[in-house]
């Protein structure tokens, strides 16, 4: 048996008494797409957060490949690409050097050259000796998305990656989780449009006060019926 | 070897967002030439009672001036989140403290030699050279654990107030050593315990333990 790409077993995490997951179990097959979905509040970000190795969790486990996360948390941030709804960039620095920077950061070899290409594939070649502090919002959130795939992961992890962008920045979003589908990379992402959300994933899953209440194939669910399934899901938590 | 890369990469990174923005150091250097002229004004500086005031007044200044740098080492890039970003890179967070580490002693070093002749002038003390490693052991010590408790600080929402709460006692011991140090090269005088290294020797105790404790200290 094949054992999943990502597993999560028993996660919770706590902020002072209040409990934000409760115990989250989720699966995630090498190579596939999760919608991660809920209300606000839900405990979406912080599970990215764990995953991505920036909290820790109160009790539970992750495994990415045969990483447990608690014991190889170095190795594992290797294979992990993350992505939030606010870019996070070094403002003085130019799109270029941000992305330099992080390729240091990840020791990848002909730094300069995978970062131009980087920010070529985002669309940013021409804003590239520009500050990031000169960079409209769609821009900043298109070069967090070059910094996250800059030394190509295996898991990506997107918070709301649609944040900011325009029609054309979400079909390029669209163009490179395919890319990184290609390539056999996994990927775990929030959204609040649940269209998008369905368009995008092969599964989708539904957070509601730090549990999974529903998990399901995209492919089984009807169009339009996701709204559907997402307001009898939240509202039957107590 | 990818260890040094990446504290130089860290390093680098942060010469070069100050060197823009210019934040800390003008700040930085403003204090200390303004703590400096207010001494020298508010102290009747006779001959006979200058090694006793000035060392004092000097290194009042750097201390407050390095705490104002010291304060923006780590708060700054929790505040824009860029943080949790480098935090999510494979690197060793050894790495970060040493970049970090050097970063506070370049800064505070250079705020130092703008202050110094200003404080030979005004106190009217000739400049030795062996106030140099006086002021480079004292600055250590106080970028060592200013360092690893600006990080700490940078997590809560006073940090301001903490930074120097946590800071001043630690460095009780490198100060008074460094003022000493200093104050006996401007009157020697005998029986004066080894000051220099002493200071060292908290340096050496203050890097180890701080380098150990920062993983527990950055991480969530």
């Amino acid at each position: 048996m094949i054992s999943p790409y990502l597993e999560i077993t028993g996660l919770k995490k706590s902020y002072g008494l209040k409990p934000v997951l409760r115990g989250v179990n989720l699966t995630l097959e090498a190579g596939q797409r999760m919608a991660l979905l809920g209300a606000n509040g839900a405990g979406k970000t912080t599970l990215l957060r764990i995953l991505a190795g920036l909290t820790k969790p109160g009790a539970g486990k992750v495994r990415i490949g045969r990483l447990d996360l608690a014991h190889d948390a170095q190795q594992a941030r290797l294979q992990v690409g993350f992505v939030s709804h606010t870019p996070y960039l070094y403002e003085e620095l130019t799109a270029l050097e941000n992305l330099i920077f992080f390729g240091r950061m990840y020791a990848i070899t002909a730094v300069k050259e995978r970062a131009q290409f980087m920010l070529e594939r985002v669309g940013l070649a021409k804003k590239a000796n520009e500050r990031a502090n000169a960079l409209s919002r769609g821009q900043a959130q298109r070069l967090s998305l070059a910094r996250a795939l800059l030394h190509s992961p295996r898991l990506l992890l997107l918070d709301e990656p649609d944040s900011g962008l325009d029609e054309a920045g979400i079909v390029l979003l669209e163009e490179l989780l395919d890319e990184h589908l290609g390539c056999g990379g996994t990927t775990l992402f929030t959204t609040h449009n649940l269209e998008r959300a369905a368009h995008m994933s092969d599964c989708i899953a539904l957070l509601s006060r730090g549990r999974v209440v529903y998990t399901q194939a995209s492919s089984v669910l009807e169009a339009g019926s996701m709204s559907e399934v997402y307001r009898k899901y939240l509202e039957a938590v107590p | 070897m990818i260890f040094f890369s990446q504290v130089l990469a860290i390093l680098w990174k942060d010469i070069r967002c100050e060197l823009r923005s210019r934040q800390t150091w003008m700040g930085m250097g403003m204090f200390a030439l303004l703590v400096l002229v207010i001494f020298n004004f508010a102290f009747d500086l006779r001959a006979d009672n200058k090694a006793a005031i000035a060392p004092g007044a000097l290194w009042v200044a750097f201390v407050f001036a390095s705490l104002l740098g010291l304060g923006r080492t780590i708060a700054a890039e929790r505040e824009r989140g860029s943080m949790d970003r480098l935090l999510l890179c494979p690197v060793d967070r050894k790495a970060i403290y040493l970049a970090k580490l050097l970063g506070n002693l370049l800064f505070i070093g250079v705020v130092e030699l703008v202050a110094l002749p200003v404080f030979a002038a005004l106190f009217n003390i000739p400049l030795f050279g062996a106030f140099l490693p006086i002021v480079l052991l004292g600055t250590i010590g106080i970028a060592a654990i200013g360092t690893l408790f600006s990080a700490m600080a940078a997590a809560t929402s006073a940090r301001e107030l903490l930074l120097p709460l946590l800071v001043f006692p630690l460095i009780v011991p490198v100060v008074i050593g460094a003022v000493r140090a200093t104050g006996s090269l401007m009157a020697p005088s005998f029986n004066e315990p080894p000051w220099l290294g002493l200071i060292a020797a908290f340096d050496v105790i203050f890097l180890s333990a701080s380098m150990l404790m920062f993983e527990f200290v950055i991480e969530e």
